[in-house]
């Protein structure tokens, strides 16, 4: 096991705390819209500077580390950056600061209310994602957790429409729930070991467990999770919660929210309870039936959804499972596949979305079947939605394919060639429920119109950038941020084992 | 040395301004919120002066007029009487800055003298409940402090009389109840002091007077802490009391039962005796359980928003009764800092309610809309926060009482006891949320509505109403962050010896 | 078993008194009857410890000098006896507050009959 060469340094708490520096601020200038949304992208790009900082450090297995005081006996509120944490923190923060630029677009473009709420619950967001990066035990991961939750209601209820409201409190009962087992299954392993720090290949390793206190303690960690995670049949507050305004679905229900769950499902299976007893009873089936599950039921739900967001949000239900399959393989290939996909299908599917608010911006379309020739009127917009859904479904060149590819090399590696066919069959299900938009929108007519061109070059930049990141990191995955060779550095960190 | 007298001074400082403010009045009316106000903030001085005093130094016993126990009556001010003591006064001070504009509001000018001195006579109860060692002395405390809170609730609105005569019928059956039990236990042992019975009961052994007077003062103290089924006086004394005396009831009334039982079970009769030689603690945790249940699901169908918190006063009290009954560190732990936490939330809730009151002029849950924010946009953020320490949320309070109390029941494997705690959370999330909608997202919904709202003068109430309602809302998040210090610090230097 | 009860008569006269008082409090419908059953409930705890504490042949506690061991048996606890003068001014205390509230009561809803009362009290909103 390659020890982790640990040193003190305050600025993962600065890369938390940065942007709920800038809710005051924002809260201040809300008369001057200008100067309000220069703080949410100030905040942005300082962050992400913030946490780039921490990149070459997290790639040489040096792990910043601060400790605040201790928030319960024997357990410190403390951040970490290491090399998981990192690679979640740079996918958020940089993708925030995309999506600030197109919620501008996005929010002023539709004339939103309330829109000092937004950006300032946004800023939030973005501070306890961060935090559930760094978070070097149970208790910090829990105290963002729940902070998330609760930062995103008003996100979600933003519209104040009776849908809006039914979503809202749709969404605070399924993810309360979810953090209250989460709660349990923290008191719970604190309670067998005093202790609930984060350690590569295992907490709970060594630890004389029994499958009946491993079985029931892993159930109630996968039920505190994998809400967020929308695991089925936790899934189905994450549809409805597309009443949010469009950057929010982009964002937080593609990638902070939903993210923040997957995350903490490596958290705990790599963390708390290690690759040895999860293969020694058997955890890590359970993750693969679910997971199993949940890509094929959801990308058959996605099939048959008109609403654009809401297919969207049933193909980011069947793609969190993907990452999901990987933790549950146990194989460090499969994990690097997880970890890739974390980031890749961010990219792409933060595309995608932003396309759908573009959409729906310009031409107040929301659904499938009213898009006919809309390529014409919106050929960036959906030349960049062309792209997204191509890598979704795995194929080259863009970054889907190579996530999906660790997953399946990582299945195979481990001799579960049947996760191959799934992964296959999902990839074909991918195409089935992404190729009518695209056919519809160039190659069907509709009605002509040729005045209205792209929409608002505020939302079109951004998911054009965000196209071309997954094509970029299609062709060069290391490129700018090094995301193989931290995911390949994080799986060292947990298998022990060299780079494969 | 001031501090070997410090068990009684406590109780002595308030006894006296009950006396004076009568008196003061006949010269100067007004002085009577001042003296009222002085007393309180001198008992909090020197309350939480005690508790370093008796974290530095060991506890410390008073023998009134110099008789030693067991003849004479002794005060002891341990660290749990200490830190009980500095809690009540410290919360109380906050609230009672908040209820100067408030009485004068809702309370008739001739009654307002009055009702300062009962408010003195109250707390000098409280306090002398948890700082007596001796059981019959502790009666008289409780009466007084009933007798005073009896005052305290009738002077509310017109239903307010009968709210407080029912409470007085089920506060005398409490308080017969518990005198019976000391006479029990006084037939048996001989004796009337804590630290005596103590010591005398296990050399006399198991018997089943011994029994009944144990089960005679829980049943008492459970009266007195409305557990459940024992609650029904609680919700109509707390929503016809003027918010005043509801703001002071509620987050430190009925943790004075919690305490008189957490003190008699594991203090007095000791751990073995109650979890195995008579399983009261059992009990006790299962009614509470019940409580909680309960209380969470009667809260959500309330329309009124002081009924509401009453109903969760029921629920809360249950986690103290839950931590006490499952004695262990975590739990006793657990349970007493929820007696802080409770009370730190609770009085900013009503608080809260009490800034709705003085300006809407009713705290009706149905009216609320997000005027309501518009216009008193500090006052409704303390309700957020009041309302997320409530379902936990870390790193409010809520979340660490929840975390112990959690910690206590998987100790004592008691799965379905976690299940309850953990369920009550979001119970409490669907009652706390509900008004949350409203407040922030619900619009008038008729243009007449509207128009009434927009009539309305004023936006947020006075400072001297709105800076404790923020103080005690900033409580719920320092206290919950800090909470460590209280727990290793004070609570457990709390445990019963032998834990 | 006879023993026991005959033994323990004034005890199980107490549990009847006492039995009353508590019907009184909760079943009665008359306010001033329900502060009647407290008064009984009350007279019997303050019996209770006055009957704990009877003894036979045994004389007032004023210590002589001079007398130890055996001898001290001659004489009666006072303290249960003392503690009821305290319990009997509760009492009062509490009876009298009792009042006053049924007073307040009455003045507004001119009754004392809790089934009227809770009758008027509906129809009295706010």
């Amino acid at each position: 096991m390659n020890m982790s060469d640990i040193y003190t340094s305050a600025v993962p708490l600065y890369a938390v705390l940065v942007s709920l520096a800038a809710v005051p601020l924002i809260i201040l200038s809300a008369k001057r819209q200008n100067l309000r949304e220069f703080w949410t992208i100030a905040a942005g790009v300082v962050k992400f500077i913030l946490v780039l900082t921490l990149l070459p450090g997290a790639l040489e297995n040096r792990v910043a580390t601060v400790r605040l005081f201790e928030i319960t006996p024997n357990i410190q509120l403390a951040l970490k950056a290491d090399a998981v944490g990192v690679f979640f923190a740079i996918v958020a923060s940089g993708l925030w600061i995309l999506t600030s630029i197109y919620s501008i677009g996005y929010m002023r473009g539709l004339g939103e209310h309330k829109q000092t709420r937004y950006f300032s619950y946004f800023a939030v967001c973005l501070s306890s994602t961060i935090g559930i990066a760094f978070a070097a035990n149970l208790v910090t991961f829990i105290l963002f957790y729940e902070i998330l939750t609760i930062a995103t209601y008003p996100l979600v209820i933003h519209k104040e429409t009776k849908e809006a409201i039914y979503a809202g409190r749709k969404y605070l009962a399924y993810t309360l729930t979810g953090g209250v087992f989460l709660i349990a299954a923290a008191a719970w392993t604190y309670q067998l070991n005093g202790n609930l720090d984060f350690v590569p290949g295992g907490l709970l390793q060594g630890l004389a467990l029994t499958a009946g206190t491993a079985v029931p303690l892993f159930f109630l960690f996968i039920a505190g999770v994998g809400v967020k995670a929308s695991i089925m049949p936790l899934h189905s507050w994450l549809p409805t919660a597309m009443a949010a305004p469009t950057p929010v679905s982009a964002l937080l229900h593609a990638v902070a929210v939903v993210k923040a769950g997957v995350f903490g499902i490596i958290r705990v299976s790599m963390f708390i309870f290690g690759p040895d007893i999860m293969v020694q009873f058997g955890l890590n089936r359970i993750l693969i039936v679910f997971a199993v599950i949940t890509i094929l039921v959801g990308s058959l739900l996605a099939l048959k959804q008109d609403n654009l967001k809401k297919r969207l949000a049933y193909s980011t239900i069947a793609h969190l499972s993907y990452i999901v399959l990987g933790v549950g393989i146990m194989s460090s290939t499969a994990l690097i596949g997880s970890l890739l996909h974390i980031a890749f299908h961010a990219t792409m599917k933060i595309t995608l979305f932003f396309c759908a608010g573009a959409i729906y911006v310009h031409l107040h379309k929301e659904n499938i079947s009213e898009l006919d020739g809309i390529g014409k009127t919106m050929p960036w917009t959906l030349g960049a939605f062309t792209v997204a859904s191509i890598g979704l479904a795995g194929i080259p060149p863009v970054n889907g394919f190579i996530s999906k590819w660790y997953l399946g090399a990582g299945a195979a590696d481990s001799g579960q060639f049947l996760l191959i066919v799934v992964l296959v069959v999902s990839g074909i299900l991918n195409v089935a429920y992404f190729s009518p938009i695209v056919h519809r929108s160039f190659f069907r007519k509709g009605q002509e119109q040729e005045t209205q061109k792209e929409a608002k070059p505020a939302m079109v930049i951004p998911l054009v950038l965000t196209a071309c990141l997954s094509l970029v990191f299609g062709l060069f995955p290391n490129l700018f941020f090094s995301f193989f060779r931290l995911a390949a550095q994080a799986v060292t960190g947990i298998f022990g084992g060299p780079l494969p | 040395m001031i501090q070997n007298n410090a068990p009684a001074l406590v109780p002595l400082i308030f006894l006296f301004a009950g006396i004076i403010i009568p008196l003061a009045a006949l010269k100067l009316r007004s002085s009577a919120y001042f003296i009222a106000l002085g007393a309180t903030l001198a008992s909090t001085i020197v309350s939480i002066s005690n508790v370093i005093f008796v974290l530095d130094s060991g506890p410390v016993r008073y023998f009134f007029g110099g008789w030693p126990p067991p003849i004479g009556i002794e005060y002891v001010l341990d660290p749990l009487s200490a830190f009980l003591t500095a809690v009540i006064n410290g919360i109380t001070l906050i609230v009672l800055i908040h209820a100067g504009k408030i009485v004068e509001k809702e309370i008739q000018e001739h009654r307002r003298v009055p009702y300062y001195a009962l408010v003195m006579l109250f707390l000098c109860g409280c306090n002398g409940i948890i700082l007596t060692g001796d059981f019959f002395n502790l009666y008289v405390f409780l009466e007084i402090s009933s007798l005073a809170l009896y005052g305290m609730v009738a002077v509310g609105d017109k239903k307010a009389p009968i709210s407080a005569f029912r409470y007085l019928i089920m506060g005398t059956v409490g308080g017969g109840f518990y005198l019976l039990g000391v006479g029990f236990l006084y037939v048996h042992t001989g004796s009337l002091n804590m630290a005596d019975i103590k010591e005398i009961l296990p050399v006399l052994g198991t018997n089943p007077v011994v029994i009944v007077a144990l089960s005679l003062m829980v049943l008492g103290f459970g009266i007195k802490m409305a557990l459940f089924p024992l609650h029904g006086w609680l919700p109509d004394a707390y929503t016809h009391a003027p918010s005043a005396s509801s703001s002071i009831m509620a987050p430190i009334g009925v943790k004075i039962g919690a305490y008189g039982i957490l003190r008699i079970l594991l203090f007095v009769f000791g751990i073995k005796f109650v979890t195995q030689v008579f399983p009261i603690a059992q009990i006790l945790t299962w009614f509470s359980a019940a409580g909680i249940i309960y209380g969470s699901i009667m809260a959500i169908s309330q329309d009124e928003m002081k009924r509401m918190l009453a109903y969760s006063s029921i629920s809360q009290i249950g986690y103290i009764g839950l931590g006490i009954g499952l004695a262990n560190p975590y739990g006793i732990i657990g349970a007493v800092l929820h007696i802080l936490n409770h009370g730190l939330m609770k009085a900013c809730l009503f608080l809260v309610a009490g800034n709705f009151r003085m300006k809407l002029g009713h705290s009706n849950i149905k009216n609320f809309n997000d005027t309501l924010r518009k216009k008193m946009p500090w006052t409704t953020a303390a309700f957020a926060a009041g309302a997320l320490a409530m379902v936990g949320i870390p790193p409010t309070v809520g979340f660490f009482s929840k975390w112990y109390l959690a910690l206590g029941t998987i100790e004592n494997k008691s799965w379905i006891l976690l299940a309850v705690i953990l369920l009550s959370s979001l119970l409490n999330a669907v009652y706390f949320f509900r008004i949350i909608e409203k407040i922030y997202f619900r619009s008038p919904s008729s243009k007449q509505e509207e128009k009434e709202h927009q009539s309305r003068k004023g936006t947020e109430v006075a400072a001297s109403m709105l800076i404790p309602t923020l103080v005690l809302a900033g409580a719920l998040f320092i206290f919950g962050l800090l909470n460590t210090i209280i727990v290793k610090g004070v609570l457990m230097k709390v445990l019963p010896p032998g834990m | 078993m006879l023993d026991f009860f005959a033994g323990h008569y004034a005890y199980w006269f107490i549990l009847v008194l006492l039995v009353i008082g508590l019907y009184g409090m909760i079943f009665k419908k008359n306010l001033v009857k329900k502060i009647i059953g407290m008064s009984i409930f009350q007279v019997a705890i303050i019996l209770f410890f006055v009957a704990s504490a009877s003894k036979w042949n045994a004389t007032v506690p004023i210590l002589e000098h001079g007398i130890q061991g055996e001898a001290l048996v001659q004489y009666i606890n006072p303290l249960p006896h003392t503690l009821m003068l305290t319990a009997i001014v509760v009492g009062v205390a509490i009876n009298g507050v009792a009042f006053a509230l049924i007073i307040r009561i009455y003045r507004r809803y001119r009754t004392l009959d809790e089934n009227t009362l809770l009758r008027n009290m509906k129809d009295d909103t706010e």
